[in-house]
């Protein structure tokens, strides 16, 4: 009930459009109600032969409903339509203003991978809210209370009789088929989420089983659940007859029932006989504003489950914080880790473990170590997207907490492996690192970043398309392009996070020359699995499950023989093919 | 497409027909239950008759009721029904399909969007076979035979209602022409900007690193107007055929009705057959009504069957060889002679006259940059692809004429990224052979060197892996995939090294491992390794698709200066 409040809260920004809206929707049910049973009325009194004078009023009205039905119709779909996007951009707004804080520390912990796509799918069913459930439920009120009212006009009897059945088929029938369908739904939605993750394995996997030649049986597994998910599809298509079949049924008891009941009143001389016809098709006409709430209630279920999870997400709080009073960031600062331990909270061993090590203004520290040692772990923090659990981050020899998040992200450059590309303009994406750039710095960052012959390459340059919806990137095309950014934002700190993963060897060495001019002169830290260039570094750390387990020049650390000097053997045994 | 599908799946078009029949039954109790209601009203109406006199037409519209809600019911599941058995049927069809078509297929297409066909996209075929396809014909058949019924009772109002009745779809489909043009040209930019969001989302952290995420809020209110904007202009269109409908429906019913009136005014015609007609001119256009309203189900659907039938109408790259299985020596000598192959969008041939032996019991290592046609050759050697040209030949029989399971049980591939299936780690190494028991499972594992880490994972072998269960390094999965070729024993063997080096322990473990498997097979090795390289028995150097040398690594160093810059590379790297 508090999560329907909430969602009813998001309709208010719009209330003269939403009530417009639910009148129109009442004039087109009126209209056709309308039409047919005055038309009824019409032929009725022009039955008992009066003077056509008499019958101008009527032919009049059917002739209005005729033209009014279309256009209230065009106009409501309209309207209710143009409420349903003002609804969908608002509730974006919302939701993106409230994840913000969020991200990334909050959403990488607690949710799976898939919760974004999750909740953009859960705002656009949120979009529902007005069309498919306000709406339609506010018509059938008004429509029902209307026939109500045309019939206690004749009889409070016929009008009782007519609000029992109107209620029965709009309460009742939706009511009853949620209750029988609720099993088969959730079978239902089960064994397709099964059936998807089957598929999505079996055509990952689809080398390894014909290699193996076990395909026959996974085809077997995956028509298994097929004709399980058609029993159930067949079990719920008799279900859901019953919606249409019974309102079907009880429109037409309703009129029946009505006419049996209205007779005696005619012979009766309480109701003229002239408007029997004209009651009759009032009630037929009337059920058109109930037929729409049998899926409002689906509807209205799908809703709630979909504001209650978004709810749970907006409603957290974020992990990090600004002061109350922000300290300025120094113009050429150093970075420095002292005694740094952090765990991420989803898992139980600790990423990083006493870790300290100063980068003083202007040198080169490097951070190698294999995969999962933690050393992406070091440009979270100093970026600021998580706080150490123990220690401190300093910047300029403050900690980082005491700068206004977005002061100290303006001071520092990323290149990461999980760069985002934006769908967009080539242009768009490199814009986001300085929106002020001119033509020619962008040129000039394209060209160091070796990305000139992709640009080149393209037929409308900087301009084209690129992202999911565009000229799709490949590893090492988004790793450049990250590069491009980092020097498009030309800020004094650096952090590269395996600058040049999915890069050939030939273009690295070529991506490494630009980068050797951008650290010029940069407090950089470099995270790295790739042994290269590290003689330019002016410290380097061995960073094993967390822990700094070597440290020295590149000279040094090969004369130890440690993890350090196995790591750049195993290197140099790669043959230089990809 | 629609008769494609008929052909393909019979039963589909019994269900069709019976759904319209019992539309058109439902159609006759309509009309059955109107003219009752007519008689009833008029009876008491005109003929001032009471309750009792009528009585029993009021059973027999009861009667006619019961039978309506019935039809309607039954169609219902009946459409469902036929709709169900053709997307079980088409489903198995595509798995089977995507399965032949096989990996240089589906690493081309995104697999999201091949599974959502499979799953969403076949969904939405119900709400097309099973409504919308029996509305078209009923659209037809109803409005007929209320016009049939009709001329008996007034033909000139039944001539009045079908006379309007072809201009409503002719208007509508000019509309509808109109408003398509139009919704075409702005619909690249309205998926655009709906996918916007989700894009936002996804960048979330990459704008925070560059401190714009607070800013971009102002460019979501933004784009969520433009987005309105669009999509109601586009809107305003669309609609306009349903205006059409509505409209001429309504204008049409009028008339009807002040034609009759005016015609009861001069006793033309009596209050029964007038009021009837009323009752039915609304039945004759609801078919045409419901047209429209499964309209965009049916658009849906036809766009959704466009998108499996490309997939179904794709041809697999290998053909099933001959009936017949053959047995193979447990010894195999692969000719690989004159093997040309050009992938079907390339102009390029990715091989170009590769001629290459592989001895019994010898390891060669296949090198080159990438793009240099590698994995075709493998692909080749597994069938996964057939030469445009040219034989291979196993003990001197062209593999081709063998069927391609039959061929595949010679075969062992430990991949350059090996799958891990959902499921236990004992099931992805029995993958190779289902029947084997858990200490041979076991055995393999040890060979594989992988014995050691899954004892120490939380339920061993019974330990679920894969995308929803743990996860193992690049290292382990490598080693789980050598288990299944230790498991599998087959006499040839197909590797192709991980291109980026693991970490020294997992390197070591992994190159024993190889160097077990290997021994006594037949081997193709595509090799990234220097040590690969030295302990194979030959050498194959590979450029642009053509073979350049082959020979140890003695003599390739002497003699081609490309296999030089392949193995002198990463030195050079270092300096």
């Amino acid at each position: 009930m508090r999560v329907l409040l909430r969602l009813l809260g998001f309709l208010g920004a719009h209330p003269w459009r939403a009530a417009l809206a639910v009148l129109l929707g009442v004039a087109t049910v009126a209209s056709n109600v309308g039409l047919l049973a005055l038309s009824a009325f019409l032929i009725a009194a022009a039955a008992l032969k009066p003077e056509l004078a008499a019958l101008s009023v009527p032919i009049y009205l059917v002739r209005f409903f005729g033209v009014s039905r279309g256009f209230a119709r065009y106009a409501e779909r309209v309207v209710s339509h143009d409420v349903t996007f003002r609804l969908l951009r608002n509730l974006r707004i919302w939701f993106y203003e409230r994840l913000e804080p969020l991200a990334p520390s909050r959403l990488l912990e607690h949710h799976s991978g898939d919760l974004l796509d999750r909740a953009v799918e859960d705002v656009d069913e949120l979009q529902n809210v007005y069309l498919r459930i306000f709406s339609p439920i506010l018509v059938a009120a008004f429509t029902v209370s209307a026939t109500f009212a045309v019939f206690w006009v004749f009889s409070p009897l016929l009008a009782f009789v007519a609000l029992g059945f109107l209620v029965a088929a709009g309460v009742g029938v939706p009511l009853l088929v949620d209750a029988l369908a609720r099993r088969t739904g959730r079978q239902q939605v089960e064994l397709r989420a099964e059936l998807s993750a089957q598929l999505v394995d079996s055509v990952q996997g689809v080398q390894d089983l014909l290699a193996f030649g076990a395909e026959k049986e996974r085809r077997d597994r995956i028509s298994e659940i097929n004709r399980k998910l058609a029993r159930a599809q067949r079990r719920m298509a008799l279900i859901e007859g019953l919606q249409g079949s019974l309102n079907d049924l009880l429109s037409n008891l309703a009129m029946l029932v009505l006419l049996v009941l209205a007779i005696p009143l005619v012979s009766g001389g309480e109701i003229r006989g002239v408007y029997l016809a004209f009651l009759a098709l009032v009630i037929l006409g009337s059920f058109e504003a109930i037929t729409p709430l049998g899926s409002a209630f689906q509807f209205l279920g799908r809703s709630l489950s979909a504001a209650g999870r978004l709810f749970e997400i907006a409603d957290e709080e974020p992990q990090v914080r600004d002061p109350q009073n922000p300290a300025p960031v120094p113009e050429r600062p150093g970075l420095e880790f002292r005694r740094v331990t952090f765990s991420y909270s989803n898992s139980g061993s600790k990423a990083l473990d006493d870790v300290s090590f100063e980068i003083k203004a202007g040198s080169r520290v490097a951070v190698v170590g294999p995969s999962g040692s933690g050393k992406s772990t070091l440009a979270r923090l100093a970026l600021r997207f998580w706080d150490p659990d123990g220690g401190e981050v300093l910047l300029g020899g403050r900690d980082v907490r005491e700068y206004a998040q977005e002061d100290l992200r303006e001071k520092i450059g990323l290149v990461a492996q999980d760069t985002h590309i934006f769908n967009g303009t080539l242009r768009r994406n490199l814009l986001l690192a300085r929106p002020e750039a001119t033509q020619r710095e962008l040129e000039r960052a394209v060209e160091a970043a070796r990305l000139g012959g992709l640009v080149e390459s393209l037929p409308e340059g900087l301009d084209s398309w690129v992202g999911e919806q565009g000229l799709r990137i490949s590893g090492g095309e988004r790793q450049r392009l990250a590069v491009a950014r980092a020097l498009l934002k030309n800020a004094p700190i650096l952090l590269l996070d395996e600058p040049t993963a999915n890069l050939d060897t030939v273009t690295e060495q070529e991506l490494l020359g630009s980068i050797r001019e951008m650290v010029q002169d940069r407090t950089t830290l470099l995270i790295t699995h790739r042994l290269v260039g590290m003689e330019g570094m002016d410290e380097i750390l061995v960073l094993d499950k967390g822990r700094i387990v070597e440290r020295g020049t590149h000279a040094e650390l090969l004369r130890s023989s440690g993890l350090y000097r196995q790591m750049y053997d195993t290197q140099r045994e790669m043959l230089a093919a990809a | 497409m629609d008769r494609e599908l008929f052909r393909q799946i019979k039963p589909a078009r019994i269900f069709l027909a019976l759904t319209v029949a019992l539309g058109v039954l439902g159609a006759a109790a309509t009309i059955a239950q109107m003219t009752f209601l007519s008689e009833v009203v008029s009876r008491v109406f005109m003929g001032d008759e009471n309750l009792g006199r009528v009585e029993g037409l009021i059973f027999l519209l009861l009667a006619a009721i019961v039978v309506r809600a019935a039809l309607v019911w039954a169609r219902e599941v009946v459409g469902q029904r036929g709709a169900i058995q053709i997307k079980t049927k088409l489903r198995e069809r595509l798995f089977s399909h995507l399965m032949r078509l096989g990996p240089t297929y589906t690493k081309n297409e995104r697999t999201g969007e091949l599974v959502s066909t499979a799953v969403e996209g076949i969904e939405r075929l119900d709400a097309y076979f099973g409504r919308y396809m029996p509305q078209v014909l009923l659209s037809l058949l109803v409005p007929l035979m209320i016009f049939v019924y009709l001329v008996q009772v007034d033909w000139i109002s039944a001539l009045l209602l079908v006379g309007s009745a072809p201009v409503i779809p002719i208007l509508m489909i000019a509309v509808g022409k109109h408003s398509e043009r139009h919704i075409q040209r702005q619909w690249l930019a309205l998926s655009r900007l709906s996918a916007y969001f989700l894009d936002t989302l996804q960048g979330l952290t990459t704008l925070k690193a560059f401190g714009r995420s607070r800013a971009e809020s102002e460019t979501v209110a933004k784009v969520g107007e433009r987005f309105r904007k669009r999509t109601m202009k586009v809107l305003r269109y669309a609609f306009a055929s349903g205006l059409v409908l509505e409209f001429m429906v309504s204008i049409a019913i009028a008339l009807v009705a002040v034609e009759l009136g005016v015609r009861l005014l001069r006793g033309d015609i009596s209050f029964q057959p007038a009021f009837l007609i009323l009752l039915l001119a609304p039945e004759f256009y609801r078919p045409l009504r419901e047209l429209g309203t499964h309209r965009h189900a049916g658009m849906e659907g036809k766009a959704a069957s466009g998108q499996i039938f490309e997939i179904l109408n794709t041809p697999a790259p290998v053909s099933g060889g001959d009936a017949y299985p053959r047995e193979i020596q447990n010894q195999l000598t692969i000719r690989l002679d004159s093997v040309r192959f050009s992938y079907p969008d390339g102009s390029r041939p990715a091989l170009s006259g590769v001629s290459l032996d592989l001895p019994v019991g010898t390891t060669t290592a296949l090198v080159g940059r990438s793009g240099a046609g590698k994995s075709t050759l493998a692909n080749l050697l597994l069938r996964f692809l057939e030469p445009s040209e040219g034989d291979i030949l196993a003990n001197g029989l062209p593999i081709m004429g063998l069927p391609v399971e039959n061929w595949r049980e010679h075969v062992a591939l430990v991949p350059q990224r090996p799958h891990l299936f959902y499921g236990t780690v004992l099931e992805n190494i029995r993958l190779a052979r289902p029947g084997a028991t858990p200490e041979e499972v076991q055995r393999a594992a040890e060979l594989a060197g992988a014995d050691g880490f899954i004892r120490r994972l939380p339920e061993g072998y019974d330990t679920q892996i894969g995308e929803r269960g743990a996860r193992l390094s690049g290292g382990e999965a490598q080693r789980v995939a050598i288990a299944r070729a230790f498991l599998k024993d087959a006499p040839l063997l197909v590797l192709d090294e991980p291109t980026s080096s693991l970490d020294p322990k997992s390197e070591r473990l992994v190159r024993q491992a190889i160097e077990r498997l290997s021994k006594g097979r037949t081997t193709l090795i595509i090799a990234h390794r220097l040590n690969t390289v030295y302990s194979a028995d030959r050498i194959a150097v590979l450029e642009d698709g053509h073979l350049r040398e082959v020979g140890t690594h003695e003599e390739l160093l002497e003699r081609s200066t490309l296999y030089a810059g392949l193995v002198n590379a990463p030195e050079r790297v270092t300096t």
